[in-house]
């Protein structure tokens, strides 16, 4: 993989930006590459999880930010576990995350990911806990292609779920729902 | 409330999945079951939220750490020192989020704002395994009806026990111990296996469940050739992926595994003699007949 660097990529605050936001320093990465090895999802990633920090590491925000694999990294954590040089990778995909969100650059090919954690968080906003029906609903008519796509197995787990009683359509509600959009409202 | 039963009051946060009407009721069913039978007395924690859970972290951390650490505020505020969060999503973001604010004051200071309640952190929040072994071992022994014969598991630990092992410090993250001792003591035979801390791709169920089938597909079959006939499991997400995705891999593969999926407290369940109705076993995917029948009255 050959990848064009400009001055302006190589002296940016790109990794200074990311250790003032997380406390990640990715210059202590020397590229061993056991990240990679351990990865469960590196065969279906653009690109390696080493290929993400060195990104960091020269400044080439872009590359890292527009890149699939970092909504792909499931938060194992068997990278940070295993890095003989204490870098928290898996931490470091978190930020890249929310970073590519506040831009608008996360990549389209993964929108069904970023679009399963918003239905997500949008059931946490409103009741304060997952209404499972409600989320999957949400997600589902975001992504209808998605959703056709598993429509039959859907159907199958879905009625399996609602015969056994475990798929409830009334939302789980807690009492201090307000103390909860406060949260989002700050934070959010 | 004396001295001695406050202590053994243990919080009890159960997370979204394993409530009642959800996903992975049984854990939740199974765990209190259990409880009831042998301890510790477990209190739910009032009015407690979300964790986040992936979708928290993934995309915003100081909601995510807002989100975890009110639960511990309200823990603490209904005077508890111990909180059991059965869900490993939720046990390591608790665990998480606390090692956060006490590390970074300025996020400390947000947090509590954002949660309107200080943050005083004395709380120890504990995973099912740390729970049975720490309080239970003696008990389960001490009241235990019935016994395997010819169950061999595959202890199943996933990631979220284990991982990130410095802030969680729980077993050892490459080759934990702690449930095979628990099946060991119950009677059932702990089969050596690769894939204890194998990834079953959590949260992707649904927006990637072709990465799901996949990830499943090799720990079934890691336990399949380990001659396991059940996995014992610790999470809704492990037990929803592995239980559930049976039928995606038989479509995709041909190959039909047809090993149940148990939670370890319904084994714990079992081996006390609980009704495997009231352990919520018939509520599976893959059915768990065979393990039930496994069972059998301990002669006296």
């Amino acid at each position: 993989m050959k990848i064009k660097i400009t001055t302006k990529e190589l002296t940016s605050d790109f990794a200074k930006e990311v250790k003032e936001r997380s406390g990640i320093d990715v210059k202590k990465c020397y590229q061993c590459g056991k990240c990679t090895a351990g990865c469960p999802v590196a065969y279906e990633m653009d690109y390696m999880p080493n290929q993400i920090i060195r990104f960091v590491q020269l400044g080439l925000r872009k590359e890292a930010l527009t890149s699939r694999t970092i909504w792909l990294c499931a938060s194992c954590v068997t990278c940070t576990t295993r890095c003989p040089k204490e870098v928290k990778i898996a931490e470091l995909m978190d930020v890249l995350r929310e970073m590519a969100l506040e831009e608008g650059v996360a990549n389209p090919m993964e929108k069904d990911i970023t679009t399963f954690h918003e239905a997500f968080l949008n059931s946490v906003k409103k009741h304060g806990r997952i209404s499972e029906c409600g989320m999957i609903m949400e997600y589902k008519r975001k992504r209808p292609k998605a959703a056709l796509k598993s429509a039959l197995q859907d159907l199958s787990d879905g009625s399996h779920l609602m015969l056994k009683g475990k798929l409830s359509l009334a939302p789980h509600s807690i009492k201090g729902k307000d103390s909860i959009k406060r949260i989002f409202e700050k934070l959010g | 409330m004396s001295e001695e039963t406050k202590k053994t009051k243990i919080g009890y946060y159960p997370g979204c999945a394993i409530t009642k009407c959800s996903t992975s009721e049984e854990y939740g069913t199974s765990v209190l079951g259990v409880s009831r039978v042998i301890g510790p007395e477990l209190v739910e924690i009032d009015d407690w939220n979300c964790c986040g859970a992936s979708s928290g972290h993934a995309t915003n951390h100081k909601l995510s750490t807002a989100l975890s650490v009110r639960n511990i505020s309200l823990a603490e505020k209904d005077g508890y020192d111990e909180v059991l969060a059965p869900c490993p999503m939720c046990s390591q973001r608790l665990i998480v989020s606390q090692d956060d604010v006490e590390k970074d004051e300025k996020l400390r200071e947000e947090v509590e704002d954002a949660i309107e309640m200080p943050i005083s952190n004395n709380v120890k929040v504990s995973n099912y395994l740390e729970i049975v072994k720490n309080y239970s071992m003696d008990e389960i022994a001490e009241k235990q009806k019935k016994k395997p014969e010819g169950l061999k598991v595959a202890s199943y630990y996933g990631c979220l026990l284990v991982r990130p092992p410095k802030i969680l410090k729980f077993d050892d993250p490459e080759d934990p111990k702690t449930m095979d001792e628990i099946v060991t003591a119950i009677g059932a035979e702990a089969v050596d296996w690769e894939f204890k801390t194998s990834c079953c791709g959590g949260g992707f169920t649904l927006s990637r469940t072709d990465v799901v089938v996949k990830l499943t597909n090799d720990i079934l079959e890691g336990a399949a050739d380990a001659g396991a006939n059940a996995i014992a499991v610790a999470c809704p997400m492990c037990h929803a992926n592995l239980d559930m995705k049976q039928n995606n891999i038989e479509k995709e593969t041909g190959r039909r595994f047809n090993i149940p999926i148990v939670y370890i407290s319904e084994l714990i369940g079992l081996a006390l003699g609980l009704n495997p109705k009231d352990l919520g076993m018939d509520k599976h995917f893959i059915d768990t007949g065979s393990v039930i029948n496994a069972f059998s009255n301990i002669e006296k």
